[in-house]
């Protein structure tokens, strides 16, 4: 019998004769979580001790034999537990992925004035983000305010928790090296666990072949991650990604350094055609450079807008899915026929590379109040390869020191080779079309 | 007097003996260090509000109970101290933090000696009353070899003010209930040396518990002290779940030290004595 470990964050997975992978998305120049393997995803919802916890499984594989267990910070309750929609956190992640900006440069022989300048320099052109692709969540029908999907749940009580370990042992899971201590550890202090078997019965009715989010809501005055339990069987560092949406601020972990991804620097264009390899390299490069301890600020922003758009903010509804349960109730909703703008949440996203040598805690987070926007961004600058009217020397001297600068940069942000990246740059006169002979236009 | 001129004055009552003269030293290159290297975040306007507010309401404080002469260092010192662990959105939130440490001096004092230690007692006020205004406990990150060379320098701070019993004594303390609950728990060690190599601690036990003039009197005094505000960090940390749990438990314990005090009747601390009298008298003096 072979036991694997899925990679969620807060979560220890144990599965019988079952493989357990990231699913692979395809997406061209939007650094999706997906590009990474072992890429978990946890939303946590956060308002004074209240607590909404969802967590996306990448587990594929067959499910017969699976069952999740999750740590808790209090004793739960049946109705405190409830399956979301795989397509909100996907939009989530789409809406607050860092983001890749093309401008084009105006005719260095045209004047313009100021203002149009200014306007030009502030206008995202890149067809993707200006159509913004908004990703619509699949309806799923909450059958009742008991079921939870096609999840089985186990609730222990206290008393039964402590019989966590016998319990699972005898009912055929094998439990990793090291989840005792860990268990022991969480039940003193006084942290739960409930047990999420997948009901097959139920899933075939559900008619999804991938296993939905799990959500978890309470109230207590820790607002942490347990990870512990996810590195115990872990084949080297894991990936995990952590929304957060608040009423207040931006979060930041407490027991960990909170660092800003490098933001705003310009790249070659190239980079265009391989942003996913950009982004996953650059933030490689990151995490060495922070000895393998920091947890990475990626986005921070008010849900009410954008610039420029990934995807389309959230809308109520789904936040009130994902539960952020103070934004306007349906009812309201229906009666108003403008969508309200200002929703009160500030989302944070968080990424962190891990392992129990450098993350022994788990991860602590506060609210701050700090709401000021950061994001994730790159630009690309494409030169101007129209025909020129006037002596451009000066501005072919201008873009060939921007392009030296820009592959530094890439050199810098990812650790890729300058050479190869010189190499890859296109000089002016390579991008510009090749003149015709003269003698083309005579009689044309 | 020309205003130059009673400002040479004031530079004159500095003595390059002064304790504080070093702390400021240390203390600017963290600041700089943090924000230069480890990138605070912090914004310098509020820099500039918190030093200017600071050195203002010294001054005017100084002026209502009648100083003798204008001492920025101390103000200085709460500045430095506040711009590095105290966050805020709001410029006016930085210069009211600066406001109210300094006020507080003036205003909260008991047996000649004022009883919170001024960018303590704003710290948790502000973070009490707004919602945007918070500290970074993380922001050093854990670093051992970073750890090793704030607490090698703030204890150069500290031998220079003969009053390190109290940082000793918090941080045994709080490292033994730390390495106690792991070993409770069953927890590896490397969670408790974790936690106990987080920068903002070493920060709070070196710049700020330390403070002479809010900590008690007698070396016994400051030991006891120590211990207890550990034990009171320990439960804030573990009970109600909060990360600046040191930083509380200082402000919580903080008015039993005229307790100790009046228990333990002892030397007082001047920051410089005049010549030919040791730096601990038994002569209390208005000093702010």
């Amino acid at each position: 019998m072979r036991l694997l470990i899925t990679t969620a964050a807060a979560v220890v997975t144990i599965a019988l004769s079952a493989t357990a992978q990231a699913f692979c998305g395809f997406y061209v120049a939007k650094a999706d979580t997906s590009l990474f393997n072992r890429a978990s995803q946890v939303v946590l919802v956060r308002d004074g001790d209240r607590t909404v916890l969802t967590m996306a499984n990448d587990f594929e594989g067959d499910v017969e034999d699976f069952a999740v267990v999750i740590p808790v910070p209090t004793f739960i309750e049946r109705e405190q537990i409830n399956v979301a929609d795989n397509a909100l956190i996907d939009h989530l992640d789409a809406y607050t992925a860092p983001r890749l900006v093309e401008y084009f440069d105006p005719d260095p022989c045209q004047r313009y004035d100021v203002r149009e300048l200014a306007a030009m320099a502030s206008r995202p052109v890149s067809d993707e983000d200006m159509n913004g692709e908004r990703e619509q969540s699949l309806g799923v029908t909450i059958e009742a305010s008991y079921t939870v999907g096609e999840y089985d749940i186990l609730i222990l009580s206290a008393e039964e928790s402590d019989g966590l370990i016998t319990w699972l042992t005898e009912n055929g899971y094998r439990i990793p090296d090291g989840a005792e201590e860990v268990v022991g550890s969480y039940l003193r202090q006084d942290m739960r666990f409930f047990v999420a078997k997948v009901n097959l019965e139920a899933q075939a009715e559900s008619g999804y072949s991938y296993l939905r989010p799990l959500q978890v809501a309470f109230e207590s005055p820790r607002f942490m991650l347990p990870i512990r339990l996810g590195t115990l069987n872990a084949d080297g560092m894991q990936e995990l990604y952590v929304y957060a949406l608040t009423r207040t601020g931006r979060v930041e972990t407490t027991n960990y350094r909170t660092v800003r991804l490098p933001s705003d620097t310009e790249v070659p264009e190239f980079v265009e055609a391989e942003f996913g390899e950009f982004y996953r390299d650059m933030f490689t490069r990151q995490v060495e450079e922070e000895n393998n301890r920091a947890v990475f600020l990626e986005y921070a922003w008010d849900m009410a807008w954008c610039d420029p758009c990934a995807a389309d903010p959230l809308s109520p509804d789904e936040l009130r899915r994902l539960g952020v349960y103070w934004v306007g109730s349906p009812a309201r909703e229906q009666q108003s026929l403008v969508q309200p703008a200002a929703q009160n949440v500030f989302v944070t996203r968080l990424h962190v590379r891990y392992d129990a040598e450098h993350f022994p805690e788990d991860l602590m987070f506060q609210e701050t109040g700090d709401r000021s926007n950061f994001q994730g961004r790159y630009v690309i600058r494409h030169p101007f390869t129209g025909e020129a009217s006037c002596d451009t020397s000066d501005y072919e001297q201008q873009v060939q020191e921007r392009q030296e600068r820009e592959a530094q940069q890439l050199a810098n942000l990812t650790g890729w080779d300058i050479d190869e990246i010189r190499e890859r740059i296109p000089t002016l006169a390579d991008l510009r079309p090749e003149e015709e002979p003269w003698w083309v236009r005579i009689w044309n | 007097m020309p205003a130059f001129v009673s400002g040479m004055t004031t530079l004159s009552t500095i003595r390059l003996s002064d304790p504080r003269l070093y702390q400021i030293g240390v203390l600017t290159c963290l600041v700089t260090f943090g924000i230069v290297v480890l990138d605070f975040g912090i914004h310098w306007q509020n820099a500039a509000a918190i030093i200017a507010t600071a050195l203002a309401t010294q001054w005017l404080g100084g002026k209502l109970v009648g100083l003798p002469s204008f001492d920025p260092l101390s103000a200085l010192i709460t500045s430095l101290s506040l711009t590095m662990l105290f966050r805020t959105d709001v410029v006016v939130l930085a210069a009211l933090a600066a406001g109210v440490a300094i006020g507080s001096k003036f205003l909260i004092r008991v047996r000649g000696k004022h009883v919170f230690n001024p960018a303590n007692f704003a710290i948790v006020t502000l973070i009490l009353a707004s919602d945007h205004a918070w500290i970074s406990t993380g922001q050093w990150g854990n670093a051992a070899i970073g750890a090793l060379a704030l607490a090698c320098l703030g204890f150069l701070v500290l031998t220079r003010a003969k009053r390190s019993e109290t940082t000793l004594s918090f941080l045994l303390a709080f490292a033994a209930l730390l390495f106690g609950r792991a070993f409770w728990l069953g927890d590896p060690i490397s969670i408790p040396m974790h936690q106990m190599s987080n920068g903002a601690l070493l920060i709070f036990a070196f710049f700020m518990i330390s403070d002479p003039k809010t900590s008690p009197d007698t070396r016994l005094g400051r030991i006891l002290f120590g211990i207890v505000v550990a034990l009171v960090a320990m439960s804030i940390r573990f009970v109600l779940f909060e990360p600046a749990a040191p930083v509380l438990a200082l402000i919580v314990c903080s008015p039993l030290v005229p307790l100790i005090d009046a228990a333990f009747r002892g030397d007082f601390y001047q920051w410089h004595a005049p010549a030919g009298e040791p730096l601990f008298t038994r002569r209390p003096k208005c000093d702010y």
